[in-house]
C-alpha cells in the first residue's frame, strides 16, 4: 500500500494535478488580477512601467510556482540547509557589492532582475528551521544548544539586512524565524520573558535608532507633529483610507493617489490606493480573499502526513498572516511606518518571487500529501 | 525513525499552537476590520474633507470694481480693457530665447527687463508671470503678429481702471492703486477680498465708498495635485460687479470749472441750493489719476509733489482760507438778526487818511479815499471795511459766530465721506481761552468782520453759506451721491430769525454784481435768466504794512506767495435762485477782478444746463 502510494506519487503526473488547491490557486490568481488592476490605477489609468512588469512577474512567477508544486515536497525538504546558506551568502554578497538606492543597499543585480535577497530570506528561514525541527525530538527542542543554533540562524541574516540597513524585512525575517520557532513546541516562558525584556530595554533599543527611524517612532505617536513631514506619509494614507468611505472613490477615481499625494503608492501604501478606491466593502473583500488564502495554506499543512510540510505550512501560513497585518496596519496608522510589502499585491520583484515560492513549497506539500519524509 | 510517541506529542503540541494562533489571528483581523470600519464609515466625513481640501484649491480673481457715473449717467470713473502679456514660465520650452524676443519687442529697459528676470525667479513654474500689465494697443498687436515666435506668451486682456475725464474728476473721485499693508489692516473688505494686484481706492471717493465699490471676487475652483499644479477647474464661481455709484456732479460744469481755473491755483464749487446736490467741484490743479493705475514713476510723482501749486490737495474740502469780505453777508446778517444794527445804520468812511484807531491800532478800510457816509446796502455794495468794523465792534464775536456756525461755517460739511475735509475755524472768546490761553481782543472782533484773523473756512462752506442765503435762510445738506437720501429731520428748517434779514442781504449781495460801483460790477449778466447776486472777497495772505499801503503795488508785482488770495461768492439766476458758488484763486490777487469774472462764465452754463438738467429728473430728456 505504502509502497503503490510512493510509486503513484513519483509518476502520477496528472494525479499531482487533480490533487492541486483549486480554491488556492483561483484565490491567488484574484489576488493577481485585483493587483493588476491597482498597479493599472497607479499609473493613473494606463498601462505603464509599473502595470507591465507587475504583470510579467506575476505571470512568470505564477508559473513558477505549479511547476514547484509538481516537484516532491522531499526535494524541498533536502534543500533547506542549502538554499538558507545561499541566500546567506547573497546577503553577504549584497553587504559588499549590492546595489544602493535610496540610502540603502538592498539589490544584487542579476542583470534580468534586481534581486533583494533579504526578501528571499523571509521564507527560506522558514525553510530552514523547519527542517532543522523536523527531525529533533521533542525533549530537544527546548534544549540550550537547540535554541541557540536555531536563534544563530535567526540573527545572521537578521544583522545582515540590518546593517544594509533595512529595519524592516530584518524584523519581517525574525518574525518568521521565529514563528516556526513557536509552532516547533518553544517553551512558551520563552516567549513570554523575552517579551517581557524587549518591552524593559525598549528605551535602549530606541537610543540604538536611526535619527530618521526614531522619527517614524515618534511620528506614528503623533503624527500631527510634523504634517507635511515625517508625518506626512500616514496623515495622507489615513486620509485615502477615511476617505474612500462604504464603496469608496471608484476605479481609478482615487484622489489621493492619482493626485500624487500618496507616497509609495506601488509598494508599502498600494492597500491605501485599493482601499481608497474600493471603500470598506473592497478592503473587507481584500481581506477575506487573503483569509481564504492563508485557510487553504494551514488546512494544507494540516492534511499534510509530513511535520516539516506542516510545520512549514503553518509558519508560511502565519508568516504572510502577519505581514499583511502588519503592512495593513502600518497604513491604517495603527503601527509605525516600518518598510514591508503587501504580499502579492505591492509591486517588487523579490517579494512576488519569494511569496510565490513559499506557496509553490505549500501546494507541493498539497500534491505530496501522503509523502512522508524521514 | 523518530519515535512515533515523540512524533505523536509533536504533532499535538504543533496543532494545538496552530490553535492559539488561528484564533489570535481572528482576533487581530478583527481589529483590522473594526480600524477599517472606523476610517471608513465612522469617521469617512472628516477624512472626505480632508481629501477634498488636499486636492481642491481655490483661486480668487480680483473683482470688478463699481463705476462713478455723473449725474446724467456718463461713466466718470469706469473699467478698461487692459492689455497685458503674460507667461507661463513652464510651458515655454525655451524661456532665454522668448524672454529676449519679447524684450526687443517691447523696447524694455534693461531695468524693466530686470525687473521681471525677478519676479520669474519668485514665482513656481506653472505660475502666471506677468511681463507687462498695461501695453498700447501698438505693443499689444506687434506681440500678436509674433505670435508664431513666442510660445507660450499670452497675450491677455484684463480689467482695470479708467478716468475717461482724466483730471477733471480727480479730487472728487480720488485714485485707485495697488493695495498695500496699510489697506489691508484698515479696512475688513479690502482684507476679505484680497488678491496680489487688487487695486484700491487710495482718496476721495474711491476710497470713502471702498465697500460698495469693491464688487466680489470671482473664485475659480480647481483640482490641484500634491505639488500644487492645477490639474483641472472644477468650478467657475463669477463675483459680482461693485455697486454703480451716480454722482451730483454735472460734467459739463465740472470740465468748465477745470477750463476756469487752468494754470491757477484754487477751486470752485457749485452747489444746487435747495437739494445741496454738488454740481461742481474742483480744486486746482490737478492731475491725471490714470497714472497712478499701474503705479506712477518716481519722476512724475516727484513733479506733483513738489509743485508749489499742490496739486495733491483737494482745496475745496481741506483749503482753510481766510474768507475776506465773503463772510460781509453773514456778519451783516447777524447783526441785523441780532438787532444790533437797522437797514438803515450808516457809518462814515473817511479813507486811509483817517483810518479807525482802536487801543493804537490802525484799521483801514481797502479804499484810500473812503466811502464817505454808507449805508449796509451800500457798504455790502463797495465792500465798504469801515461799516464792518463798526458792525463787528457793536455785534461782538459771539453773536457773530453762533450765526456763522449755524449757517455751515466752522463745521465738515460733507460729514464723514471724503476723509480730507477740514472743518475749519469759527472763532470766539471761548475758543481762543480754551486754545489759546489768552483773551479775545476788540481789535481781533474787528478783524473778524472783514473775514480776517483766526476765521478759516473751506471754499464748499462758504458755497453752502452762500446757498443758505440764496435760498432764504433754510437749512440744506449738501451731498455729491445722487441716491444719498439722508433724511435729516432738520432739513429746511429757517435759519433765521426774520426772514426780511435775509432779503436785505441777498438785495445787498445783488448790488454788489449788479450795480455801478458794485466790487463786482463789471463781472454781471443782465439778461434776468442768468443774472446772479455775489459778493467778492480778497483775503490777505501776509500783514499789510505802512510801507505797503504807501506802494500800493499791482498784484503782478508782488512775489506769488504774498500776493492775496482772491475770492467770490454767488448765487443765482436772482429773480428765482438755484445755484450757488464759491471761488477761490490762491495768489489770484483781488476777488472783483480775478474771482468774479470766473462765476459770470460759470452762471451761463449752469443756468443752461438747469433746463437739461430738470428734463433728464422728468425723464424726459435721456441723452445729453
Amino acid at each position: 500500500m505504502y509502497q503503490y502510494r510512493r510509486f503513484n506519487n513519483k509518476n502520477g503526473f496528472f494525479q499531482k494535478f487533480g490533487n492541486l488547491d483549486y480554491v488556492l490557486l483561483t484565490c491567488l490568481l484574484i489576488l493577481g488580477f485585483i493587483s493588476l488592476a491597482t498597479m493599472y490605477s497607479t499609473d493613473g489609468g494606463e498601462v505603464l512601467f509599473h502595470t507591465k512588469s507587475h504583470f510579467i512577474k506575476f505571470i512568470v512567477f505564477f508559473s513558477m510556482m505549479i511547476v514547484i508544486s509538481f516537484i516532491n515536497i522531499k526535494f524541498w525538504f533536502s534543500l533547506g540547509y542549502l538554499s538558507y546558506a545561499i541566500i546567506l551568502g547573497m546577503l553577504i554578497w549584497t553587504v559588499n557589492f549590492g546595489i544602493t538606492a535610496s540610502g540603502s543597499k538592498r539589490w544584487i543585480d542579476l542583470y534580468f532582475l534586481n534581486l533583494q535577497p533579504s526578501e528571499l530570506m523571509k521564507i527560506f528561514i522558514i525553510l530552514c528551521l523547519a527542517k532543522y525541527f523536523h527531525r529533533m525530538k521533542m525533549q530537544h527542542v527546548n534544549s540550550f544548544y537547540a535554541i541557540s543554533f536555531s536563534l544563530i540562524i535567526i540573527f545572521v541574516p537578521m544583522s545582515l539586512v540590518i546593517i544594509q540597513p533595512d529595519l524592516g524585512t530584518s524584523l519581517l525575517i525574525a518574525v518568521s524565524g521565529i514563528v516556526v520557532l513557536w509552532f516547533a513546541g518553544l517553551n512558551h516562558k520563552y516567549f513570554f520573558y523575552s517579551c517581557l525584556l524587549s518591552i524593559i530595554s525598549l528605551p535602549i533599543i530606541i537610543s540604538f535608532l536611526k535619527p530618521y527611524q526614531k522619527l517614524r517612532v515618534l511620528t506614528f505617536l503623533n503624527p500631527d507633529r510634523d504634517p507635511l513631514g515625517a508625518g506626512y506619509q500616514i496623515i495622507q494614507s489615513k486620509i485615502a483610507v477615511g476617505s474612500g468611505g462604504i464603496t469608496g472613490k471608484g476605479f481609478l477615481k482615487g484622489t489621493q493617489s492619482y493626485l500624487e499625494f500618496l507616497p509609495e503608492k506601488h509598494t508599502d501604501f498600494i492597500f491605501t490606493l485599493f482601499s481608497e478606491e474600493f471603500g470598506f466593502i473592497g478592503s473587507i473583500v481584500l481581506l477575506l480573499i487573503y483569509a481564504i488564502i492563508i485557510y487553504r495554506v494551514i488546512r494544507i499543512g494540516a492534511l499534510s502526513r509530513s511535520y516539516f510540510a506542516k510545520l512549514f505550512c503553518y509558519s508560511f501560513g502565519t508568516s504572510i498572516f502577519i505581514y499583511i497585518v502588519i503592512n495593513m496596519s502600518m497604513v491604517l496608522g495603527l503601527v509605525p511606518i516600518v518598510g514591508s510589502p503587501l504580499p502579492i499585491m505591492s509591486y517588487g520583484g523579490s517579494s512576488m518571487l519569494a511569496t510565490m515560492i513559499g506557496f509553490g513549497i505549500v501546494m507541493s506539500a498539497k500534491t505530496h500529501s501522503q509523502q512522508s519524509i524521514a | 525513525m523518530i519515535n512515533i510517541s515523540d512524533s505523536a506529542t509533536k504533532l499535538n503540541s504543533l496543532n494545538r499552537r496552530m490553535f492559539i494562533l488561528a484564533t489570535a489571528k481572528i482576533i487581530i483581523l478583527g481589529g483590522i476590520v473594526s480600524r477599517l470600519f472606523f476610517l471608513q464609515v465612522k469617521e469617512n466625513k472628516k477624512y472626505l474633507t480632508l481629501s477634498d481640501k488636499n486636492r481642491i484649491r481655490e483661486w480668487k480673481l480680483p473683482p470688478i470694481r463699481g463705476e462713478f457715473q455723473d449725474y446724467f449717467g456718463n461713466t466718470i470713473a469706469g473699467n478698461f480693457e487692459a492689455y497685458q502679456l503674460h507667461i507661463i514660465p513652464e510651458e515655454v520650452e525655451d524661456f532665454r530665447y522668448v524672454i529676449y524676443r519679447v524684450k526687443e519687442l517691447l523696447n524694455l529697459s534693461e531695468k524693466q527687463f530686470k525687473k521681471i528676470i525677478k519676479k520669474k525667479n519668485e514665482i513656481k513654474p506653472w505660475e502666471t508671470l506677468i511681463v507687462a500689465d498695461n501695453l498700447s494697443w501698438e505693443k499689444f498687436s506687434k506681440i500678436n503678429n509674433h505670435l508664431y515666435d513666442l510660445n507660450g506668451v499670452k497675450p491677455v486682456i484684463s480689467i482695470s481702471r479708467d478716468y475717461p475725464y482724466k483730471e477733471n474728476f480727480t479730487h472728487v473721485l480720488g485714485y485707485v492703486s495697488q493695495a498695500n499693508e496699510n489697506d489691508l489692516l484698515t479696512n475688513k473688505n479690502i482684507k476679505e477680498k484680497f488678491v496680489p494686484g487688487l487695486k484700491v481706492g487710495k482718496t476721495g471717493l474711491e476710497k470713502s465708498f471702498e465697500k460698495n465699490l469693491i464688487g466680489s471676487n470671482s473664485v475659480e475652483r480647481y483640482e490641484v495635485n500634491a505639488y500644487g499644479r492645477r490639474i483641472s477647474q472644477l468650478a467657475f464661481q463669477k463675483g459680482d460687479k461693485g455697486e454703480t455709484i451716480k454722482l451730483t456732479i454735472d460734467t459739463k460744469i465740472q470740465e468748465l470749472t477745470n477750463e476756469l481755473l487752468k494754470e491757477k491755483a484754487g477751486s470752485i464749487c457749485v452747489m444746487d441750493i435747495y437739494t445741496g446736490a454738488i454740481i461742481a467741484m474742483h480744486s486746482s490743479p490737478s492731475f491725471d489719476p490714470n497714472s497712478f493705475v499701474f503705479g506712477i514713476s518716481q519722476d512724475d510723482w516727484q513733479l506733483i509733489r513738489n509743485n508749489p501749486m499742490k496739486p495733491l490737495v483737494n482745496k475745496s474740502l481741506s483749503g482753510n482760507y481766510s474768507p475776506g469780505s465773503t463772510i460781509k453777508p453773514i456778519v451783516a446778517l447777524s447783526a441785523l438778526e441780532n438787532e444790533v444794527i437797522g437797514k438803515d445804520f450808516t457809518v462814515q468812511c473817511k479813507g486811509h487818511k483817517n483810518p479807525l484807531e482802536l487801543y493804537g491800532q490802525t484799521y483801514h478800510c481797502w479804499k484810500k479815499e473812503g466811502h464817505g457816509f454808507v449805508n449796509l446796502r451800500e457798504a455790502m455794495k463797495q465792500s465798504c471795511d469801515t461799516y464792518f468794523y463798526e458792525v463787528a465792534r457793536r455785534l461782538g464775536v459771539d453773536r457773530l459766530s453762533v450765526t456763522a456756525k449755524k449757517f455751515g461755517l466752522g463745521e465738515k460739511v460733507f460729514r464723514n465721506i471724503f476723509d480730507n475735509e477740514k472743518k475749519g475755524l469759527i472763532p470766539n472768546t471761548e475758543w481762543k481761552k480754551n486754545a489759546l490761553g489768552r483773551n479775545w481782543v476788540l481789535g481781533e472782533t474787528i478783524i473778524t468782520g472783514i473775514g480776517q484773523g483766526f476765521i478759516q473756512t473751506t471754499p464748499i462752506q462758504l458755497c453752502l453759506m452762500t446757498a443758505q442765503i440764496a435760498n432764504g435762510g433754510y437749512k440744506i445738506y449738501p451731498k455729491i451721491v445722487a441716491n444719498d437720501d439722508n433724511q435729516y429731520e432738520d432739513k429746511f428748517t429757517p435759519l433765521y430769525k426774520k426772514a426780511r434779514n435775509i432779503k436785505i442781504v441777498q438785495d445787498a449781495m445783488f448790488s454788489s454784481t449788479n450795480e455801478p460801483r458794485g466790487t463786482s460790477y463789471r463781472s454781471r449778466l443782465n439778461d434776468p435768466k442768468y443774472q446772479f447776486a455775489g459778493k467778492t472777497g480778497t483775503s490777505q495772505v501776509k500783514k499789510i504794512t505802512e510801507q505797503d499801503r504807501e506802494l500800493d503795488l499791482k498784484t503782478f508785482q508782488i512775489p506769488y506767495e504774498e500776493r492775496d488770495h482772491a475770492l467770490y461768492v454767488a448765487f443765482g439766476p436772482y429773480k428765482s435762485p438755484r445755484y450757488a458758488l464759491s471761488i477761490i484763486i490762491e495768489h489770484g490777487g483781488s476777488g472783483g477782478t480775478v474771482a468774479a469774472p470766473l462765476a459770470k462764465e460759470l452762471f451761463k452754463m449752469i443756468v443752461d444746463r438747469h433746463e437739461i438738467r430738470k428734463n433728464y429728473d422728468n425723464k424726459k430728456y435721456l441723452d445729453i
